[in-house]
């Protein structure tokens, strides 16, 4: 079985005004798009996606809630528990790709971005964020190709959400493979903006887990569970869950809109 | 090296027909004597339905009580060498709302029987009937969960308890009643015992058992709720004792559960009394293909000693 391994985190880097990676030794592999269940001592448990692969590796994680507001005041040398890698990984498949993420979610594909890049692919990418100061691993991107910026209140590149950004950039542009990660109905827009195209797309679905391994159905998406058949869905598997882009579930396990 | 099976596909068609894997436990029908144990993934209709296709003879419900509850923070599970150790802390989403799980499962075909809970007897009789309303062939009470403070699961660690909400519940329901019974006990035999006065008409055992795993760097309980329940592969030998010891004292049938994961495991708990199987743990490791590869091994073994059926094998190893 896949034992917790608990380790001292290495460095810490603020990335936006609420946004920090960790970084940490752990002898575990680990694919693009794949997530580790994270244990922030005494506090909470969560799945967390890989932003650096390598045998450094890092999370890259927004303060959100009471766990992450506490990990958020970590030093480096202190620890925390990781298991993993779990999950499906994002398919390297392309040669022209089209990267949409919006908020954090761009922690979920960056290390996609920096593979396809790898293996020679070119990769456009709809960074969106809040404003200007959220936004995420711009300059990462940009370093495997070519980043476009999108801010909900215009104080940095294009005026309006990732999608209508994404749009443009897919009839501007040929591209044979999507990916996309962030706020489900941002990646509902971007899923349907695809096939209407033609493209294939997968997008990484976020949910409330326990286990990370497929037994506490905590995950459920439709029959299908985010920690063991995702958490990287393509677009036609999308079009068939009805909870897509609408319902996720609450901790008692209580069918709730998203 | 972390690579998990993604055995969802299994077909239990190539399994041999020589051997009738066929049982019933009180009246309730399996093509095969596997089931999936309460507490694995069964909150969703959806799951369920899922692992019935995949090849289980039935599932059973998460425990549902009368209201929603999120259970434990996390961390709720640790998997350990010895197996798998949680305090997930019984969430589920109250008896009201599980109606479209347990319909869309039963709509799917899938046997269901609904593991229920609650603070005392009329809690469980009342989660039971509604249960049983919504078509469930038959009721699990888990009386049992070594983890969960205040409720009927801790209160239910003495016989008397076990009498009074096995009665209540039977009083309540018209289907198989099933109380699943703790391993954490002095002599699991006098509990079953009391299960049957009280009109049990089957036993489920075992529970997991309390147990804890401490972090060494942290100088702290991995689970947030610091001890738990101890299922998977170290507690099999404990679990096919304790129903040896049930086969002896009581006449109903039993279900065996405990660090199941091959159909000889599973046989070893038929031959010790069991008429049927639960597996649980070992879907972490195998997928849910294990319903089809334990069936399937159950017919091999079988076959090779010479033995027609599941049934025949039944407390044979009493002598």
């Amino acid at each position: 079985m896949a034992r917790i391994e608990v380790v001292p985190l290495l460095e810490i880097v603020r990335e936006t005004r609420d946004t920090v990676t960790y970084r940490f030794r752990a002898d575990i592999g680990g694919l693009p798009g794949q997530f580790l269940m994270v244990w922030i001592p005494r506090y909470d448990e969560l799945p967390m996606a890989l932003s650096y692969l390598g045998p450094v590796k890092g999370i890259t994680v927004r303060d959100y809630g009471d766990a992450t507001h506490v990990f958020a005041e970590f030093r480096p040398g202190d620890r925390i528990g990781v298991r993993g890698p779990y999950g499906n990984a994002f398919r390297l498949a392309g040669e022209r790709v089209l990267v949409v993420a919006g908020g954090s979610g761009m922690a979920s594909v960056i290390a996609a971005i920096e593979a396809f890049a790898q293996q020679g692919a070119h990769v456009t990418t709809a960074i969106g964020a809040r404003t200007a100061e959220d936004l995420l691993f711009v300059d990462r991107a940009n370093a495997s190709g070519e980043a476009h910026v999108a801010t909900d209140d215009g104080s940095r590149g294009f005026h309006g959400f990732a999608p209508a950004l994404a749009e443009t950039l897919m009839d501007r542009k040929k591209f044979d493979q999507v990916l996309t990660c962030g706020p489900e109905r941002m990646m509902k827009a971007v899923v349907d903006a695809a096939a209407k195209r033609n493209l294939p797309v997968q997008a990484s679905i976020e949910r409330y887990m326990k286990c990370g391994i497929g037994i506490c159905d905590a995950c459920a998406f439709d029959g299908q569970l985010v920690c063991l058949d995702g958490s990287i869905f393509t677009g036609e598997q999308l079009a068939g869950i009805e909870d897509f882009g609408h319902f996720r579930r609450d901790k008692s396990g209580r069918r709730i809109p998203v | 090296m972390f690579a998990r099976p993604k055995a969802f596909s299994a077909s239990i068609d190539s399994v041999r027909r020589m051997v009738d894997l066929r049982t019933d436990v009180a009246g309730v029908l399996l093509r095969n004597p596997t089931m999936l144990a309460s507490g694995f993934l069964d909150e969703t209709g959806g799951s369920m339905a899922r692992v019935y296709q995949a090849g289980a003879g039935a599932v059973v419900t998460k425990s549902i009580g009368p209201e929603p509850r999120e259970g434990y923070p996390n961390p709720t599970i640790v998997e350990l060498d010895a197996g798998l150790l949680n305090a997930v802390g019984l969430p589920n989403p109250g008896i009201v709302e599980y109606e479209h799980e347990v319909k869309k499962a039963l709509g799917a075909g899938a046997v269901v029987i609904g593991s229920v809970f609650g603070k005392d007897a009329a809690e469980y009789a009342n989660v039971a009937a509604k249960m049983a309303d919504y078509g469930v062939a038959a009721v699990e009470l888990n009386l049992s969960c070594p983890h969960a403070k205040g409720l009927g699961t801790e209160i239910a660690q003495n016989e008397d308890a076990v009498l009074e909400f096995t009665k209540a519940v039977k009083d309540a329901v018209d289907v198989p009643v099933f109380p699943k019974l703790s391993p954490n006990v002095q002599d699991i035999a006098t509990f079953a015992v009391a299960a049957e006065k009280g009109g049990a008409d089957g036993i489920v055992a075992i529970n997991t058992l309390k147990a804890m795993a401490i972090s060494p760097e942290l100088k702290m309980p991995f689970l947030a709720n610091r001890f738990g329940g101890l299922s998977g592969p170290a507690i099999r030998p404990i679990g096919v004792r304790a129903v040896y010891d049930i086969y002896e004292k009581v006449e109903i049938p039993i279900v065996g559960v405990g660090g199941i994961g091959s159909g000889r495991d599973a046989l070893e708990y038929v031959m010790a009394g069991a008429c049927a199987v639960q597996v649980g743990t070992a879907i972490i490791s195998k997928g849910l293909g294990i319903f089809g590869e334990i069936t399937k091994e159950i017919a091999s073994l079988l076959e090779d000693i010479g033995m027609k059926s599941v049934r025949e094998a039944v407390g044979v190893a009493h002598g």
